[in-house]
């Protein structure tokens, strides 16, 4: 099977007020495709950080990072941007949206930046507001929308770029019960399509619908727990093979 | 990558509508700079034309030797008639000793009353020569200037200028008429075209203006009047004799003019201890004048680099303000995958395009200075007359000239003021951390 992400013995470290944190102290992780990863933790032990490892956000100090078959731990920023645009779709707690940006055109964003906006993709970016839901809101301005709405909308524009997987990280920490259990929902969709999903999370019901949850403790793997196995290659995944999507 | 550009372009100027107000006022400051270039430029170039139209009409190759009273201090010892300045006897020398002078005018005026019927003008009455309207480039409207036959045979003749005609004559033709200079007639042989003042010369600050003036022939008023002029001032007479109040040397070649006018000096001293004379030189007054064109365009430019530094720091204190309000959409757009320069491009896009509008208006704006000071003027002489009429002739009759050049420049320092203002504020946003730049509230 192949992995979406690959973690090899990485630490981190910051120098926060003279001190040096260590904040990751030797994580292992591979992450195959298909599978959707709840990754959990009390704060400080070492989540947010190892999201924003594998997000190219960051480097880490010592140890190494796959993303397919590039190892990205010491690309440079222009290399990881470009990595970013094309390989990893964000979605965020406070959803991120550009506000002077339109729904159209904030699920353009990652494109504009791979350097890439042909009418095919402008008709795609169109076919994923369909499918999130919002494809009579496309000239709507993020401050128009629900909260729910713009994290649709943000989950629309993580997809845009076929990326090896979504970084979710808290996707419904703002969101109310109903709210939440429709974007659950969706990603739960979207990862029987065969997409690649690893979440930061503190909530154990969100936890409870991955296939596997990763505990996080003193910048440790406290725990990997496989509850599901992965979805088999699906077409849009990096390795697809096969033509027809899944029936969910 | 055009349609990178296209989006960026179009993705700033949205940036900048969604903030009107703020970015009217930044566009304002390069405006105000833009247009101050162009408005100064002009300003300083109309100033400059006009003096140097002014001493061209004294003419390049000509010399200006001019009597001059002398200091109070030499005058006072002594009683009775003061004689002074230049004389024919002067004349006659600087004509035969000099090579290089191709023609001398002799000129004697003074100041006279004119009078036709009821009505009196005051006015200069000039002795001069046929050559005389050639020389000071006077034109003549109707019948003819003084002529040599008039010279020989001193004869009653005088020819009017424009102004005096109009107001001494207005309903009537003045040739042919006899006009009274005190107790003395003269016939009306021509008539001048109006004439505009020439610079000022022998040290006063006030333009040679001929609009007042009557000429006759000089052979006449020396045998008519003669040399003394007497005034009357604070109770008492006072007696001045003066032969010539101005002899006009033309040189013969341009180059040969300073050169002369040193032979002049060095002619005339010997003979006029108590310096009651002065050399006016127009060729020197022109290359003074460029210098103070020089000068005056290196002021004006640097109060138009000032107002223009002043916009561009207004472009950066707001630019400074925008990427601090938008952090966070830095952070977004560094995760979603844009790179460091696509940051800086598109916060310079912003700038640019912030001048690049200053620049357009502000040379609207610039444009617009010729009608606009005809406009102000017409205004303050309404609310102001008393204050407008002190003012110099400079300020009040200039007339703005837009110099071609200054256009491309004050736009070019506008968008270049704009890059260098907006490149700042433009690489601090590229170099915030992404993780950071995301937590921001």
């Amino acid at each position: 099977m192949n992995l979406a992400a690959r973690v090899r013995q990485v630490t981190k470290e910051y120098v926060l007020d003279g001190e040096t944190v260590r904040a990751l102290r030797g994580i292992d992780l591979d992450v195959p495709e298909g599978d959707y990863v709840a990754i959990m933790g009390a704060s400080g032990s070492g989540k947010s950080t190892l999201l924003n490892l594998l997000g190219c956000l960051d480097r880490p100090t010592s140890g190494s990072i796959f993303l397919g078959d590039d190892d990205v731990s010491r690309l440079d920023d222009d290399r990881l941007s470009e990595i970013r645009a094309s390989r990893i779709g964000f979605v965020f707690q406070s959803y991120n949206l550009i506000p002077q940006l339109t729904v159209l055109e904030n699920i353009e964003v990652p494109l504009y930046y791979q350097r890439r906006l042909s009418p095919r993709d402008r008709r795609r970016c169109r076919e994923l507001a369909d499918m999130v839901g919002l494809g009579d809101r496309l000239r709507h301005r993020p401050t128009q929308l629900s909260g729910g709405q713009q994290q649709r909308v943000a989950i629309a524009r993580s997809l845009v770029n076929d990326p090896y997987f979504i970084l979710a990280d808290e996707p419904t920490g703002n969101l109310d019960s109903v709210t939440t259990e429709e974007i659950l929902e969706l990603l739960g969709r979207l990862n029987r399509e065969g997409k690649t999903i690893i979440m930061v999370t503190h909530e154990p019901h969100v936890g409870a619908r991955t296939r596997r949850v990763v505990r996080l403790m003193d910048g440790t793997v406290q725990s990997d727990e496989r509850r599901v196995p992965p979805q088999p290659a699906a077409c849009g995944s990096p390795s697809a093979e096969c033509p027809q999507p899944l029936a969910s | 990558m055009n349609f990178l550009w296209l989006r960026t372009w179009q993705l700033g100027i949205k940036s900048l509508l969604l903030h009107p107000l703020r970015s009217l006022l930044t566009v304002l400051g390069i405006f105000i700079g833009v247009a101050s270039v162009i408005w100064l430029l002009a300003i300083g170039e109309g100033i400059s034309q006009k003096a140097q139209e002014q001493i061209e009409g004294l003419g390049a190759s000509n010399i200006i030797v001019r009597s001059e009273k002398p200091p109070s201090e030499v005058t006072e010892r002594t009683r009775g008639v003061l004689p002074y300045g230049l004389t024919r006897e002067d004349y006659d020398r600087l004509v035969s000793t000099i090579p290089t002078i191709q023609s001398a005018l002799p000129i004697r005026e003074m100041r006279r009353r004119f009078g036709y019927r009821d009505r009196m003008v005051d006015g200069r009455l000039v002795g001069c020569t046929p050559e005389y309207a050639e020389v000071t480039r006077l034109e003549l409207d109707r019948g003819h200037f003084v002529t040599d036959i008039e010279q020989q045979d001193k004869q009653n003749h005088c020819v009017l200028a424009a102004e005096v005609a109009e107001r001494l004559f207005p309903y009537e033709d003045p040739l042919g008429r006899s006009i009274h200079v005190e107790e003395l007639y003269y016939v009306v042989v021509g008539v001048m075209r109006p004439k505009m003042a020439t610079a000022a010369i022998g040290g006063s600050l006030a333009a040679q203006d001929f609009s007042n003036d009557v000429y006759v022939p000089i052979s006449t008023l020396q045998s008519r009047i003669g040399d003394i002029i007497v005034t009357r001032r604070s109770g008492s007479f006072e007696r001045e004799q003066v032969e010539l109040t101005q002899v006009t040397l033309r040189v013969d070649k341009v180059e040969n003019v300073l050169e002369t006018a040193e032979l002049v000096k060095q002619t005339l001293e010997p003979h006029h201890r108590n310096r009651d004379f002065r050399v006016t030189v127009p060729l020197e007054l022109l290359e003074q004048a460029r210098t103070t064109r020089l000068m005056f365009i290196i002021f004006m430019g640097m109060i138009a680099a000032i107002s223009l530094v002043v916009g561009g720091i207004g472009i950066m204190n707001i630019m400074l303000a925008t990427v601090t309000e938008r952090t966070r959409e830095i952070g977004i757009r560094r995760a979603l995958g844009a790179k460091r320069r696509d940051i800086v491009r598109q916060f310079l896009v912003e700038t640019v395009a912030l001048s690049t509008v200053g620049g357009i208006t502000g040379v609207l704006g610039g444009l617009t200075c010729g009608p606009l000071i005809r406009w102000m003027r017409g205004l303050l002489d309404e609310a102001f007359p008393k204050v407008m009429a002190q003012l110099p002739d400079v300020i009040r009759a200039v007339q703005p000239v837009v110099v071609p050049e200054s256009i491309p420049l004050a736009f070019g320092i506008a968008v270049t003021i704009g890059i260098i203002f907006g490149l700042y504020p433009a690489i601090r946003a590229a170099a915030m951390d992404p993780i950071e730049a995301l937590r921001h509230e």
